[in-house]
């Protein structure tokens, strides 16, 4: 851990001052009361995500260019906030005209373009739900989703709708409405975004919003059984407007780069409400990840602040230093990332290529924003997530018999980390499973209440929080969190296949990919016909990044007594290293 | 249209993503989407075909290989060039 020496930094020589200049003090002096009275509430009473992302800035910012969108082609669409502001007014009357009523869920299933946007903030202002897919998952992912979610309208392409909604279409009993965004035909059962929007007002008055109403569902997954929908609040946007300015020092004016894919909790928190809340310009761009392309966005764009993702650093690592220093970026001032843990490598890397160490942060769906960070203000401890927020008491935790938790007290001592129930973007419940919410919370036997993320970490004698690893079998992919039981009951469909065991392996880009570990049943062959019959079905039911990228055939895999495949053994049978206490453990079957 | 080259990319996928068919493919439009590719995927892909047709493939070509029009007459040129 001492191996890295730490970044020190030089606050002088930033373009701006950072909005933190002392975290200590800033956390001493911090309450959420404050944080509210930073924003406007709702002239007619309450907290509104939308009103205070966009449509509170109409008045005097109307002039502001609230996103800049850079298409896959190039083209660049400024859009101000007045004109953001009657777009999502007219989705938002849309709604209303499709007979669409606040608390029901709709569910964008769409790349990063403007009616994204538009559509989001739409929805929020009418307090119907918003719920982001990504739109690399598959058929079953999708459909899991919106049927847990119980979605009413979908918004998305006709390329998506046809590849990946139609042959399920009939299984989305509750979706009512689905709107195509772009030009070429309606698939059919479908209707234009264009014809519903143009056909609304472009003037519409935000509804009373009680600040505890349900505002956006994000799905994630957990080691067994369906995704959990992490239900949060129009609340949680005091959480998003401040956590911006800590964590990613957006200060007003700058021109701030996301990213994040939209069908991620990132997306929506960064890629959306937090930066449109704190009057910066949101740069929105269309393309996946290429590195000579990214690096001339950010200097033609003249980012100030970069989020982006561990997967993609490695990337930008393996294309090499030299290719970043041919573009100059006098205007980037600060680069954050956040998905999974980014190695020191990655943190010194940023110095190398751009003369700016990256700042790894630390969050989770159901914490719905950053929560520990390190902030421009701070010295870097290469591999460490950072130290908490303003707000947040965070601290890592022992399992008590009783059910009870205890904070760590102990330097470098591993434990759950885990956060003082209290601050206001927490998840407020999985949808429609309770058991499993309560299963994420405990009471301390220091008296307070902790929410408990899953993950492994210590913390340093000096505060930082190091991640460890994952207390379940959930699998960490390219910045994205795969539940093994969803891949699984997917190979388990093959007539040919009698056992699946799915697991994480480590790997040097994406941090995990996900392996598959087959036994077939008899009559059946394992070898590279049944490999690929196998990757062919898993890819067409679940994307691209939810299908395993290796498979292996094994003659039976490991089980508990009571018949549970053992992932852990498989992993570490994987990685070679020790298989621990194995006397639960079901004999191999003698072959 | 370039059969080796076409051969070549339908053997890589079969390893990575055996369900696509090159023959349903819109050869104007983003080849990652249409065949449904992540970023590691992609560069799977890539890697593979460097190795089958024995090119180099740098990272400064990979813009003008993202359509399969793009990446036909691309990889025909290096195969010409060779």
């Amino acid at each position: 851990m001492d191996r890295w020496p730490v970044v020190e930094k030089d606050l002088s020589t930033l373009a701006r001052p950072p909005v933190v200049a002392d975290l200590d003090a800033e956390r001493a002096s911090f309450t959420w009361e404050a944080a509210r009275a930073r924003l406007d509430g709702l002239p007619g009473g309450g907290l509104n995500i939308a009103w205070e992302a966009v449509h509170r800035h109409v008045a005097a910012h109307g002039d502001r260019v609230a996103m800049r969108w850079v298409g896959k082609d190039g083209t660049v669409v400024d859009i101000t906030t007045a004109e953001l502001s009657r777009r999502a007014n007219r989705f938002s009357n849309a709604l209303g005209a499709l007979g669409v009523s606040p608390g029901e869920r709709v569910f964008f299933l769409l790349g990063r373009v403007p009616e994204l946007v538009e559509g989001v903030i739409g929805t929020l202002a009418a307090r119907c739900v918003a719920s982001p897919l990504f739109s690399a998952f598959g058929p079953d992912p999708i459909a899991a989703r919106i049927t847990i979610g119980e979605g009413v309208v979908l918004v998305t392409t006709a390329s998506l709708y046809r590849k990946k909604v139609a042959p399920i279409r009939d299984r989305l009993t509750s979706l009512r409405h689905v709107l195509i965004v772009g030009e070429g035909e309606l698939p059919e059962g479908t209707t234009s975004f264009a014809e519903v929007m143009s056909a609304a007002p472009d003037t519409f008055e935000v509804p009373p919003t009680d600040p505890e109403d349900m505002a956006l569902l994000h799905f994630t997954s957990g080691t067994t059984g369906k995704p959990k929908g992490a239900v949060h609040v129009h609340q949680a946007v005091v959480h998003h407007a401040a956590s911006g300015r800590f964590a990613l020092d957006l200060q007003e004016g700058d021109v701030y780069w996301c990213t994040a894919d939209p069908g991620w909790v990132t997306g929506t928190s960064y890629g959306i409400v937090s930066p449109l809340v704190n009057g910066v310009t949101l740069l929105f761009y269309e393309a996946e990840f290429d590195a000579e392309t990214w690096y001339r966005t950010l200097q033609e764009q003249r980012v100030n602040v970069w989020y982006t993702a561990p997967t993609a650093v490695r990337m930008m690592m393996k294309a090499g230093a030299e290719l970043a220093r041919r573009y100059a970026l006098p205007d980037l001032r600060f680069v954050a990332s956040v998905g999974e843990p980014l190695n020191p490598e990655g943190v010194m890397w940023g110095i190398e290529a751009f003369g700016l160490p990256i700042h790894d942060n630390w969050w989770q769906t159901e914490t719905g924003g950053i929560v520990i960070a390190n902030l421009a203000c701070m010295p870097i401890r290469p591999g460490s997530m950072g130290r908490p927020l303003p707000g947040i008491d965070a601290a890592v935790v022992r399992r008590e018999e009783d059910g009870r938790v205890t904070p760590i007290t102990d330097p470098d001592e591993q434990g759950e980390l885990a956060l003082v129930v209290g601050w206001p973007s927490m998840m407020r419940a999985y949808l429609h499973e309770e058991a499993r919410y309560a299963k994420c919370f405990a009471e301390g036997t220091d008296g307070r209440r902790w929410y408990l993320s899953g993950d492994v970490a210590k913390v340093d004698a000096d505060g930082y929080f190091w991640f460890v690893g994952r207390s379940d079998d959930v699998i960490k992919t390219s910045g994205h969190l795969i539940g093994p039981f969803e891949v699984e009951s997917v190979l388990m469909e093959h007539p040919g296949v009698a056992e699946v065991g799915v697991i994480g392996k480590p790997d040097p880009v994406a941090m995990e990919v996900i392996k598959a570990f087959v036994a077939l049943k008899p009559g059946y062959e394992p070898g590279e016909a049944m490999r690929r019959e196998l990757l062919g079905l898993a890819r067409k039911h679940l994307g691209a990044v939810v299908a395993p990228k290796e498979i292996d055939f094994l003659p039976s895999l490991p089980k508990t007594r009571s018949g549970k495949i053992l992932r852990r053994l498989l992993k570490a049978r994987e990685l070679g290293l020790p298989e621990g206490d194995l006397s639960t453990l079901e004999p191999e079957p003698v072959r | 249209m370039n059969t080796e080259i076409e051969t070549a990319l339908a053997d890589a996928l079969g390893g990575i993503a055996p369900e696509a068919d090159l023959s349903t493919v819109d050869r104007s439009a983003i080849l990652r989407e249409e065949l449904d590719l992540d970023s590691m995927d992609l560069l799977a892909v890539y890697t593979a075909l460097s190795e089958k047709l024995g090119v180099e493939i740098p990272e400064s070509d990979y813009p003008a290989l993202a359509t399969l029009d793009g990446l036909v007459t691309t990889l025909a040129r290096k195969l010409a060039a060779r």
